[in-house]
């Protein structure tokens, strides 16, 4: 489904992604993990076209997306939530995720229909199985961090993409907001046959649902494949989780 | 086909104008540099620093020096006022959106120019030339007075003094950083507050020279301030906002482009200045030695 | 409340807003005309301000350009009020669209230089080009619009010909306020909103944000246009300072004190604004002044403008006392 070939950015100099490549088939969670600086979000940024790569190539269902702006990547099928809460903080729950809809069933461009109710049989759904429906008239930018973190994964579902990218999703939630997230992503990446791409600081849940783990460390893989092997890794273990333990 | 003398004139009489406007945009440009806001009173600072040479001399009364008195005097009384601004009104703006910085300052250009009419009436007011500075000398055909000349030496001479206390001086090179990352500078330890205060100061200090000096070429009356931020503005777009040798360079090329644009469309020499500063913003935001905003 | 709520009160406003010239009084009539034309001008440039977050300081421009294209069909070219006035929005709107094209591709305070640059463009253009815009001096006497027609409505018939222009200005801008009123409460409105909001977000739900700010503009810029259209009309003339920045920045006041937060915001601060004017400018001339003290007083204490404040004031009082 995600194609990465040998990707890499420099900023003023600096190496962030050195050559990355890597493979998500239909269907597969994968994670990407690596420590702080490893070149994590700024691979996100490259593959979903907020930034544009020095070289290499991305591919989307075998289509060459490289350079494209982050609305036609978000069109041809992939979301992506971010690791800081990145919302639209004085719109209501509800009307957050009903812009998803509307943007990406082509309606942006109706100027005349009343938006009021539009799309809200889809959007009431997807609050309900977040389990934001009660809160659907609030402000956002009230919200707490874990329902802003759980809105953002809503946001990018209302695009109704085939993959999705998510950044840190359980960035400051506590131990028990972590599972709740993790079991909710991994419920409806499997309702809707999600291919999920995410990265994560919480090892826990990098090997408790990742079928596939990539290891970044200084702009490049040194390790790929299933979490066992992964974890075995000598390589892994002396640079990443040497470091931590 | 023009001939030398005049052309000398000509860019002569445009880089004395952008001595002047250096020295009014390099504080704008600093000002936006360190605290991201486009003071649209720094105009208001400059036309107070040449009312205020002028008060200065009147009190003075005849003595040759007079001048030099007031000329100081009025800058600091500016740098002064601009402190106060920044410490008890300013401040309590800075987590607001920018624009309402912007209408504050605003605000403050027409409160300003109304204290100047109160206190100093409509009509126009003249500062005469220092002693010394009074007269003219001839070179190449073209009439240069030594006040101009003075100014031409001057401009350089504050611009070199200027990049002197920004990379030798420990506050200096705050400035410069707080320019580059001001969220870094917090978490360093150093007094942001202070330091914003300080380059209010500066910046003030720069505006209100520039009017003082100005005030013996210049008649100061009502309506000097919108006139120089206009120019400013414009200066520190094509420059660079927030770039110390750009706001140099583009002071140079406004300067120039007002000269020449004249003798090229008579009829629409300020619409060459905003074509430029268009042209500018389409091709490099940035302006000409800026650095791109970082996203 | 709720009773409350359910009168049209937009359409109560305009309806005695049709009533102003029945006052009997020049003056008020004179003010209103100007309130309703404003208050058009400023709600155009909140679709831009209020709902996209793009701050642009050049939107006299094509208010301007609006107003020279009324002005000249109608006194040059004998056009009739009926085509000239659509010819202002649709030319301030190409305008607009040639502009935007660039300034869209900026970001916030380089956005707003490029908007104040094009503006300024324009100005020294309509101050030259003596043959097409009159210069400096302007283009004085522009005909009204063939009101003859109204004298047969009841009621209508004793009115003076300034009055029959602003009872077609009420209808004008009540329609033209309609319009808007319906594009920010439609889809199109929402994705505005959205960029408002978090424009980096808007991109990543698949909004493709230059375009969308780049119709906002051409819309804002297309009323702009009437609104000056209109202005010329009412002015009995088309100056060079319609286009000048000072213009560009009374507007934004105005939307800025009456609250780019709603709607009718921006219409409530030309109101407030053009009749505090006439009050104090009778008693000195230092309006400048007070305007100022006014705006500092205003950012500090109701940072939301009029509206805001008095929103805020009437949830306080509707909110149930808990004992």
């Amino acid at each position: 489904m995600l194609e990465v070939r040998k990707v890499a950015k420099a900023f003023d100099g600096f190496q962030a992604v050195a050559g990355v490549s890597l493979a998500v088939p239909r269907g597969q969670i994968a994670a990407i993990i690596g420590p702080n600086g490893a070149g994590k979000t700024t691979l996100f940024n490259l593959i979903t076209g907020h930034l544009r790569p020095d070289a290499g190539a991305v591919l989307l269902d075998g289509r060459d997306i490289t350079g494209l702006p982050p609305h036609d990547v978000c069109r041809l099928g992939m979301g992506r939530s971010f690791q800081r809460i990145n919302i639209f903080p004085r719109l209501t729950v509800f009307q957050n995720v009903q812009a998803g809809f509307i943007s990406h069933r082509g309606r942006g461009l109706d100027l005349f229909s009343r938006v009021g109710q539009l799309y809200r049989e889809e959007t009431e759904a997807l609050l309900e199985s977040l389990g934001l429906l009660d809160r659907s008239g609030e402000v956002s930018g009230f919200l707490s961090h874990g329902a802003q973190k759980q809105l953002e994964l809503g946001i990018a579902l209302a695009s109704e993409p085939r993959l999705l990218l998510l950044d840190e999703p359980t960035a400051g939630m506590s131990a028990a907001e972590t599972r709740e997230t993790i079991q909710l992503i991994s419920r409806i990446a499997a309702e809707r046959g999600l291919t999920l791409l995410f990265t994560e600081h919480d090892m826990e849940v990098v090997f408790s649902i990742a079928q596939k783990i990539t290891v970044l460390h200084q702009g490049r893989v040194i390790a790929e494949g299933a979490p066992a092997e992964v974890r075995n890794d000598p390589e892994v273990r002396r640079v990443y989780l040497g470091e931590r333990r | 086909m023009p001939d030398l003398a005049f052309l000398f004139g000509q860019s002569l009489s445009g880089l004395t104008a952008a001595m002047f406007l250096f020295l009014v945009a390099s504080g704008l440009s600093l000002i936006f540099g360190v605290l991201g806001v486009l003071n649209f009173a720094h105009g208001s600072f400059y036309m107070l620093g040449a009312y205020t040479t002028y008060q200065i001399v009147q009190w003075l009364g005849r003595d040759p020096g007079s001048f030099w008195w007031a000329a100081l005097g009025a800058a600091v009384s500016i740098a002064i006022l601009g402190g106060l601004i920044e410490r008890f009104l300013f401040r309590h703006l800075y987590g607001a959106d920018v624009l309402y910085q912007l209408l504050f300052t605003y605000a403050l250009v027409l409160i300003l120019s109304d204290a100047a009419k109160v206190l100093w009436g409509t009509g126009q007011l003249s500062v005469s030339r220092p002693p010394g500075l009074t007269g003219a000398f001839k070179l190449w055909g073209t009439f240069i007075p030594y006040y101009n000349l003075f100014v031409l030496l001057l401009g350089p001479t504050i611009a070199l003094l200027f990049w002197l206390l920004l990379t030798r001086t420990r506050n200096g090179r705050l400035i410069r950083a707080a320019a580059l990352d001001r969220e870094m500078l917090g978490a360093l330890g150093v007094n942001v507050d202070r330091l914003y205060t300080g380059v209010f100061v500066v910046g003030s200090f720069l505006a209100g020279l520039g009017g003082a000096l100005i005030a013996p070429v210049k008649a100061v009356v009502p309506g000097m301030d919108v006139e120089i931020i206009v120019e400013a503005f414009i200066v520190v777009v094509i420059g660079g906002l927030g770039s110390f040798w750009g706001t140099m360079l583009g002071a140079l090329v406004y300067g120039q482009v007002l000269a020449f644009g004249i003798l090229i469309f008579p009829r629409f020499s300020i619409f060459s200045v905003f074509a430029l500063m268009a042209v500018v913003l389409i091709l490099r935001p940035w302006g000409l030695l800026g650095r791109p905003l970082k996203s | 409340m709720s009773g409350l709520r359910r009168i049209p009160w937009a359409l109560v406003l305009v309806v005695a807003a049709l009533f102003v010239p029945a006052l009997g009084s020049r003056f008020y009539t004179f003010v209103a005309t100007d309130v309703a034309i404003l208050a058009l001008f400023a709600v155009s440039l909140n679709l831009l301000l209020g709902y996209t977050g793009l701050v642009s300081f050049g939107h006299a421009a094509y208010f301007g350009i609006g107003a020279y294209a009324t002005g000249i069909l109608m006194k040059k070219a004998g056009i009739p009020f009926l085509l000239a006035f659509p010819a202002a929005g649709v030319l301030a709107g190409l305008f607009a669209l040639v502009f935007g094209f660039f300034c869209v591709r900026l970001t916030k305070i380089y956005f707003a230089m490029l908007t104040l640059a094009f503006a300024q463009i324009v100005w020294a253009i309509c101050f030259k080009w003596n043959d097409v815009t009159g210069g400096e001096q302007g283009m004085p006497e522009i005909p009204y619009p063939d009101l003859a027609w109204m004298e047969r409505l009841p009621l209508a018939g004793q009115l003076r010909t300034s009055d029959h222009f602003y009872l077609l200005t009420v209808v004008l801008v009540a329609a033209c306020l309609w319009v808007l009123r319906r594009i920010v409460g439609s889809p199109f409105g929402r994705i505005l909103t959205t960029i408002r909001e978090n424009p980096e977000r808007a991109e990543f739900i698949g909004v493709n944000v230059r375009r969308f700010e780049l119709i906002a503009f051409v819309i804002a810029g297309a009323f702009a246009g009437l609104a000056g259209g209109l202005f010329g009309i009412f002015n009995r003339g088309v100056f060079p300072d319609f286009v000048y920045w000072s213009k560009s920045s009374e507007v934004l006041i105005m939307t800025i004190l009456g609250g780019i937060g709603y709607f009718y915001g921006p219409a409530v601060g030309a109101l407030v604004l053009l009749v505090l004017n006439q009050q104090i400018t009778s008693y000195t001339q230092y309006w400048p002044f007070i305007l100022g003290t006014i705006l500092i007083v205003l950012l500090f204490a109701f940072p939301s403008g009029i509206v805001g404040a008095l929103d805020a004031a009437a949830r306080r009082l509707a909110r149930p006392r808990r004992a």
